[in-house]
């Protein structure tokens, strides 16, 4: 099955303000959002993520650069005449409305019939499950019950591509975890493309299918969550995402040759001096006396329940950090100051592009 | 609750009471007084010289619509009146009307201006309030009158050769009490445009909503509060307005106001000042009733 491409993005520039001062949000950014998919722009605050979602709804205009929907230019099409809806970070539901009219209130512009619209008002009340709060105000929701009404807000329309702006992020933990269920739940039951902006990494990989590591106004990957954690092709990336631990190499021969002396073998054709990148729980520690291990010393434990992480210090003085599963005890056998042997599980040295 | 709180309970309601016993006292004196002493008076007949003369006659409120012949003392619609309450009406509910539709988009703007750009508009839109309004009619009077500044300098230019005749005339007491009081249609205005979510806008243009829509369907019912106050403020000293029509009505345009004066002054009938006085109270507060009553019901559908 081809893919097709619901939202596409090509060298779009954003820039906020004029001449000097000028800002730019966003630097050339192109992307592709495949139709039916949970697509996550992840990225810290500042990075540009919101604005390249308020460019796809209409909100701004770009710089310089075409948004594409289906194929067709909407670059210039007000948000009105986009078939794309919006799920603010505040909800931002009408107060002078009810639960039911806040829902229908899309198919009510579009100039739907009456009974057409208190049909869907219906259905969308139950898949959110909130038919007993149709005709309550939306002030005397809770906020996971406001969350709710602004999904079935921006789904009762049916849009080609729903936007969602950190629509989570004014919740508690708990409720948090259960609107993450909830919806990749309504995004597999009315197959719609989500297109989902978040700085919460674990967000971005438990809910997506594909993500967008942005920052400073840059696309810096886009990946599944798997090519995103195992495969980053960057610092920003190998940091943003996870834990992780970077070791300074330089190419030799073909391997990579660490700063303490050791040869290590990882998939790259890049040379000179490069930086490797290797997650904390894809080392082992092992006896000092092992073929190939890496000498270290132990600095530090630290006990987390599930996993303990051990600090340990390479004889050039890189500091890499293991992460072991807690044995039954407790204590994973180790002391400070102990001289250990370090090895990677296979394929887990990756090399940086920078 | 034991007997020893339902004491504590009863002492703490009477202390209440009397520590705003001189509040009440104040009040009464000066809120209920002098409206007693009008509504008195309205029953009453005229004196020869002003005040009144003790003794009851309802010649006063029949005398709001009708006049006594002078010759054979039949009763005539008195027309002269019915078009001064015509002309209150209509030049209160056209100031209101006039008032908002320049007082919302000026309140739009100032509240959507940054933080300290809007102190500064707001200061600007109160200046004419340091200013007494006599000055500030005067000051009109002398823009609009024959001789004045418009007309002089059409003349100059060429573009008219006799004055146009603005002065005194319905439209010069509209334009009056519409400069007038717009400052107290902008205030409210603002004060709830200020308070509106901006991001309710975007939702609702993210919603298919044109751009009429939005103002319609999402801004008014949104910033009503402040559409009803801002009204109520220009309607209710409107439709008492006094000043404004003396100044630029001239004698001829006189609103309920000057009619009210004319009788406690030259007409010599104070009862029926103060039967019109009672009149345009209840006139006014039935308005205000009816309105804010259509514009909850509005609110209460949500549409």
């Amino acid at each position: 099955m081809t893919q097709t491409i619901a939202v596409e993005a090509n060298h779009v520039v954003k820039a906020f303000g004029h001449g000097e001062t000028a800002v730019r949000a966003l630097n050339d950014v192109s992307v592709q959002i495949r139709t039916g998919e949970f697509f996550t722009l992840l990225g810290p605050s500042g990075c540009g993520k919101t604005t390249l979602l308020r460019l796809i709804a209409g909100f701004e205009m770009p710089s310089a650069g075409t948004i594409l929907l289906d194929g067709a230019d909407i670059t210039t099409l007000p948000p009105n005449k986009r078939p794309v809806n919006t799920v603010f970070q505040s909800y931002a539901l009408f107060p002078h409305l009810t639960v039911a009219q806040n829902i229908g209130f899309g198919l009510e512009m579009l100039g739907r019939p009456k009974a057409e619209v208190k049909a869907r008002v219906d259905q969308m009340l139950a898949l959110v499950k909130l038919e007993p709060m149709a005709d309550r105000k939306t002030s005397q929701l809770s906020g996971g019950q406001q969350q709710r009404v602004a999904l079935a807000r921006a789904l009762a329309p049916t849009p080609k591509v729903l936007l969602l702006d950190e629509p989570l992020s004014a919740l508690d933990l708990k409720l948090r975890k259960e609107m993450q269920l909830e919806l990749k739940r309504l995004q597999l039951e009315t197959g719609i493309t989500f297109v989902f902006v978040t700085h919460d990494q674990e967000e971005a990989l438990t809910m997506s299918d594909r993500i967008g590591v942005m920052s400073a106004g840059k696309l810096q990957q886009v990946g599944s969550p798997k090519e995103i954690y195992t495969k980053p092709v960057n610092r920003f990336v190998a940091s943003f995402i996870g834990e992780t631990n970077f070791l300074p190499a330089t190419r030799d021969g073909d391997a990579y040759r660490l700063d303490c002396g050791i040869k290590v073998a990882a998939p790259s054709s890049a040379t000179g001096r490069v930086t490797l990148t290797v997650r904390p729980e894809q080392i082992r520690i092992g006896a000092e006396t092992d073929a190939d291990a890496l000498p270290a010393k132990v600095t530090n434990l630290v006990y987390f329940g599930t996993d303990t992480h051990c600090h340990v210090n390479l004889p050039d003085g890189t500091e890499v950090v293991v992460r072991l599963q807690s044995p039954a005890t407790g204590d994973a056998g180790l002391a400070l100051g102990q001289a250990v042997g370090l090895s990677f599980v296979p394929d887990a040295l990756q090399v940086l592009e920078d | 609750m034991s007997p020893a709180e339902q004491e504590l309970v009863t002492r703490s309601a009477r202390n209440g009471w009397l520590l705003s016993a001189p509040a009440l006292v104040v009040l009464t004196l000066a809120a209920v007084g002098p409206l007693l002493i009008v509504v008195v008076y309205s029953f009453l007949l005229p004196g020869k010289y002003g005040n009144v003369v003790w003794g009851f006659s309802l010649d006063a409120w029949s005398g709001i619509l009708y006049t006594r012949d002078i010759f054979d003392g039949t009763l005539a619609l008195a027309d002269a009146h019915l078009s001064i309450f015509w002309r209150s009406v209509k030049l209160s509910i056209l100031t209101t009307i006039f008032t908002f539709v320049v007082g919302f988009p000026t309140a739009w703007f100032i509240a959507t201006r940054p933080q300290k750009a809007r102190a500064m508009w707001l200061f600007l839109i109160t200046i004419p309030f340091w200013t007494n309004l006599l000055i500030r009619t005067f000051a009109i009077n002398e823009i609009i009158r024959n001789e004045g500044l418009l007309n002089s300098t059409l003349i100059k230019l060429g573009l008219i050769t006799q004055p146009i005749e603005m002065i005194y005339t319905d439209g010069a007491v509209f334009v009056g009490m519409t400069y007038v009081y717009l400052p107290l249609m902008v205030l409210p205005l603002f004060a709830a445009i200020d308070r509106f979510d901006m991001r309710l806008m975007e939702a609702a243009y993210d919603l298919y909503a044109s751009p009429m829509q939005v103002l319609r369907r999402v801004i008014m019912p949104v910033v009503k509060p402040g559409i009803v106050a801002g009204s109520i403020l220009v309607f209710v000293p409107s439709l008492g307005a006094y000043v404004t029509p003396r100044l630029l009505g001239g004698g001829k345009n006189m609103m309920i106001g000057n009619f009210i004066e004319l009788q406690f002054g030259q007409g010599r009938n104070w009862p029926l000042g103060a039967s019109l006085s009672v009149t345009l109270l209840i006139v006014v507060t039935g308005a205000l009733l009816i309105y804010v009553r259509y514009a909850n019901r509005e609110a209460g559908n949500g549409q």
